[in-house]
């Protein structure tokens, strides 16, 4: 019994020296939070499917810490990114801003809607056109009565 | 009314000339921001003698190349014997940036592949690769005598880079 309780608290301290090795490096929780919301919306350039919160690319564990170090300095959110951007450039951004060279990511879409609703209400325009009530000739009327009639 | 029909068939060509260019892009070329701005300063320790500083300010007045490697990049290897061949026209020297990696492993395989740099400094840490938006060893920059960054290729040199890309601007910066 002495020794299974021996080998169980022996387990135990083992599992706690594990449990302590597995806790990220940075201490505070308030920058690790702050640090994962903001490089949830940043791409990792390595493997470019995944944000910078996901990746454990090399470049990117060092650009965390680099993000880390920046929150512990005080800097702000837009600061980092603004740093970021320097760098590597609006790619790095998965909300792109709206400038000169974005002008048709942002709006091109709209463009294309807009043009779809013209070729929609010409088409309705036509259409109403072509089956607009036309009279029918004496002659017709006659010849569709007649039609009519033998049909019955 | 035969114009109609052909509207499809323009609208599809259209989007097959996208959708081809599409097949022949990069999508890791990543355009870097720093092309046309000051190549960000640093000092760092030689490679082969760490006791040497070397600063990217002792380069202005001269075009040249840094170029990104590891000892541990598989594609480094391949670019290699392309560099070495580059480094014997002396156009530019290139300053290696032995990027995250042990300095004696570079020593080594630059001793095994040939050492085609002018000089080559120790980034242990990554932060000037950092600096320099690097996010894919190798990567090669092209830095003119004002310090300006004024090209940069992603990936491996190939050969149709080096006599189509590097050898004009070099020729151009150097007059």
């Amino acid at each position: 019994m002495k020794r299974l309780l021996l080998a169980l608290s022996l387990l135990f301290v083992f599992i706690h020296v594990e449990a302590k090795e597995a806790v990220p490096d940075a201490a505070d929780p308030a920058i690790e939070k702050r640090m994962i919301t903001l490089s949830k919306n940043l791409r990792c350039l390595v493997c470019q499917n995944e944000s910078l919160a996901a990746s454990q690319a090399e470049l990117a564990l060092d650009l965390k810490q680099e993000i880390r170090e920046m929150m512990k300095k005080g800097d702000s959110d837009k600061e980092i990114v603004a740093y970021l951007v320097h760098r590597y450039g609006d790619f790095v951004l998965y909300n792109p801003p709206v400038k000169s060279t974005t002008l048709l990511l942002w709006f091109g879409p709209f463009v294309f809607l807009f043009a779809g609703l013209i070729i929609l209400f010409v088409t309705i325009q036509k259409r109403r056109s072509q089956i607009e009530d036309t009279s029918l000739s004496q002659d017709e009327e006659r010849r569709a009565q007649s039609l009519l009639e033998h049909n019955q | 009314m035969k114009l109609k029909f052909a509207i499809p068939l323009v609208l599809f060509l259209i989007l097959s000339a996208f959708l081809w260019k599409g097949l022949r892009l990069d999508p890791r070329e990543v355009p870097s921001p720093l092309i046309g701005k000051a190549a960000p300063q640093f000092t760092l320790t030689d490679v082969h003698d760490p006791s040497k500083q070397f600063s990217s300010r002792d380069m202005l007045g001269n075009v040249w190349l840094l170029n990104v490697y590891a000892s541990w990049c598989e594609s480094c290897r391949d670019e290699h014997p392309l560099l070495v061949e580059f480094s014997g026209r002396r156009m530019a020297p290139i300053i290696g940036l032995d990027y995250k990696d042990k300095p004696e492993d570079a020593r080594q395989w630059l001793n095994q592949m040939g050492n085609p740099y002018e000089l080559s400094v120790s980034d242990l840490d990554g932060r000037v690769g950092i600096n320099y938006g690097v996010y894919g060893v190798p990567e090669t920059y092209v830095i003119d005598k004002q310090g300006i960054i004024r090209d940069k290729i992603i990936g491996p040199v190939t050969v149709k880079r080096i006599n189509e890309e590097l050898v004009p601007l070099i020729k151009e910066l150097s007059q």
